[in-house]
């Protein structure tokens, strides 16, 4: 039994895929590694709300500094009235700056830098600041763009201070909670669409450029002249690949259990059921695009055209309600889209298989519809 | 049943859209005999090979491998044959004992085939080097190794000693002719080297523009060189690249 497995052909093309992918060093740290880093940066970074500190531009040095004889400006009473400390940049222009201190939601530190417009516009196009001061028969301007939510935020702090003459504080009959509680964190958002995205990019590029590069090098040509079953050489390539895949999410998970306490929440079941039909989406889409081209060239942009848009648009990093109204009934077709979000709902929300039926049984269809669709056209030499 | 030939083509014609590779070719290849198939690049002989091997079917005609044509019979005879390519990037990471085993499951050949091979191929020490790490001629001796793990009756090698250095291809040559002594494998052979074809094979088939132009053993078809219109000019032995110059007005290299 032992003999008849160790000559078997799938026994050994699975060995094959196992040694070339546990050789390969750049497979540990980007399958492994570098989405534990990610998760690592990205929820440090969103999880512990940092000091902010805000650049300003304040037209004119008057504002800042008054000369004898100048005459009142409200820039200035507002810089007055609040101890805005005195000082200069590195530049040498004059400097106000105020500390709003808030353990809550970070401190806020404001520096107003006294300028002209050349400058000021200068230091906006390189984003070295984002709101623009000046003031005229007696009203203060507002110069920023609308469309940036950093601008935005600015301009309703300053307005709050400039309308109170004082730095804004919670109201004395509200107050801040910050959650805090496992699945509204926006690490518990980020690793369900890391891990789904893991298996994407792991099947575009583990299974669709092996294939590709193997035709290109004349390897699959070699290896259909000999009595090899084709089926045996995709299984095995896909085999490894799940079961790779199973390694990286398991790490990446444990990882994000250990650091920030992410648990799932819903039935593991659906959880790992999911993740089987997520894989065999992938695998099939892996397949179909490289069923005919021998050039990685090709390859490549065939894989980057089919993933990019998914990883930009599926919400992986962000919520894809950001993006306008009518795409999101598309974006929600994605097949990334889908396992994210049934990952999520499972960890996150505590979904079950009633829940996550849907995905799974379209996921599954796509892979079985790609995967059939790709054979038809399947070119092995 | 004695007198069966290994490879029987029969009028056949392969065209790809506008272009025919293959005009109606004959050729008849008996067991335990090396044929080289000369011919400059685009004369159809890859397409010919490929016909035989069975990954292009003709338009037009029939091949016979032993009899049997590969409609139907495929698994059959995939393991009638050996197949070496000019180059095969194997996966780098493996090595020469791992790649041996993975191509002999396919044949569900187990470990003393591999170890005979090995050692046939002179890649003993190497066993544990990995793809990547081996010279091409070491590579090629691996890939004609694996054409070998089941003992072909019909060995197809395309180009196998381009690129090599006249050492390597001497090691390539070794191996052929001592295959040559122990077994009745018979041996297609595509090439641009005359020395290689004069060295290796019992019979030459010319072929250009998709046809077969001349073919005979090499003694004969020297003999006939002095009926070509075009002759050598220079007082020297007359070779296989002059029948080629003199019935193409090319070299094989063109």
């Amino acid at each position: 039994m032992i003999e008849r497995i160790s000559n078997s052909q799938l026994y050994h093309l699975i060995l094959a895929n196992v040694r070339e992918l546990i050789r390969e060093p750049g497979v540990l740290f980007w399958g492994i590694i570098f989405p534990i880093l990610m998760s690592l940066g990205l929820g440090v970074a969103f999880t512990k709300k940092k000091d902010v500190i805000t650049n300003i531009a304040v037209i004119g040095q008057n504002h800042l500094v008054q000369n004898p004889g100048d005459s009142a400006t409200l820039l200035h009473s507002f810089f007055v009235a609040t101890r805005a400390r005195a000082g200069r940049d590195h530049q040498g222009n004059l400097t106000r700056t105020l500390l709003v201190p808030d353990d809550k939601l970070g401190s806020t530190t404001f520096i107003f830098h006294a300028m002209v417009w050349k400058e000021a516009m200068v230091m906006l196009k390189r984003g070295n600041l984002n709101i623009v001061l000046d003031e005229k028969n007696g009203m203060v301007q507002y110069h920023l763009d609308p469309m940036n939510p950093d601008a935005q935020l600015s301009y309703l702090k300053l307005s709050g201070m400039l309308n109170r003459s004082a730095p804004v504080v919670p109201e004395a009959n509200a107050e801040i909670k910050p959650l805090t509680v496992s699945g509204t964190r926006y690490i518990d958002f980020l690793v369900p669409g890391l891990i789904a995205m893991g298996v994407m990019m792991s099947c575009m590029w583990g299974v669709s450029y092996a294939i590709i590069e193997r035709r290109s090098k004349k390897l699959l040509r070699r290896m259909v002249a000999t009595p090899m079953k084709r089926s045996n050489f995709l299984i095995a390539l896909i085999t490894v690949r799940v079961l790779m895949n199973f390694v990286e999410a398991g790490l990446l998970f444990l990882f994000a259990w250990l650091a920030f306490n992410i648990t799932i929440q819903g039935n593991v079941a659906a959880l790992f059921t999911l993740f089987i039909a997520g894989n065999f989406a992938f695998a099939g889409l892996a397949i179909f695009i490289s069923a005919h081209t021998a050039k990685t060239e090709v390859g490549n942009g065939l894989i980057n055209a089919l993933s990019m848009p998914m990883m930009v648009l599926s919400g992986v990093f962000f919520s894809y309600h950001n993006f306008p109204e009518w795409s999101i009934p598309v974006i929600q077709k994605f097949p990334l889209t889908m396992m994210a979000d049934g990952i999520r709902s499972i960890m996150i929300e505590g979904a079950g298989f009633a829940e996550t039926a849907l995905p799974i049984a379209i996921l599954g269809t796509t892979g079985l519809v790609f995967f059939v669709a790709g054979m038809k056209i399947f070119r092995w030499h | 049943m004695s007198n069966q030939p290994i490879v029987e083509v029969r009028n056949v014609h392969k065209s790809f859209k506008a272009v025919q590779a293959v005009r109606g070719i004959d050729l008849r290849i008996e067991p335990g005999e090396y044929v080289a198939i000369l011919g400059p690049n685009g004369a159809g002989k890859t397409t010919l090979v490929e016909m035989i091997e069975g990954i292009q079917q003709p338009d037009t005609g029939e091949i016979f491998i032993e009899g049997k044509t590969w409609k139907g019979n495929e698994k059959y005879l995939r393991h009638l044959i050996g197949l070496s390519l000019q180059e095969t990037h194997f996966i780098d990471k493996l090595s020469v004992w791992e790649t041996l085993r993975l191509f002999a499951s396919f044949f569900e050949i187990g470990k003393e085939r591999c170890e005979e091979v090995l050692g046939l191929i002179e890649l003993d020490e190497k066993r544990k080097a990995w793809m990547v790490n081996l010279s091409g001629g070491q590579r090629q001796r691996l890939a004609l190794g694996i054409a070998l793990l089941n003992k072909p009756k019909l060995l197809l090698l395309d180009e196998p000693t381009t690129g090599l250095d006249p050492n390597a291809r001497r090691e390539i040559w070794g191996i052929l002719l001592k295959l040559k002594e122990q077994s009745n494998t018979s041996l297609i052979l595509t090439t641009h080297y005359m020395e290689e074809a004069e060295q290796l094979c019992d019979s030459i088939v010319i072929i250009d523009h998709g046809k077969i132009l001349k073919q005979g053993t090499i003694t004969g078809l020297l003999g006939e060189i002095q009926d070509l219109p075009v002759k050598p000019v220079e007082t020297r032995k007359i070779t296989l690249d002059d029948l080629f110059i003199s019935l193409t007005g090319r070299h094989l290299n063109d």
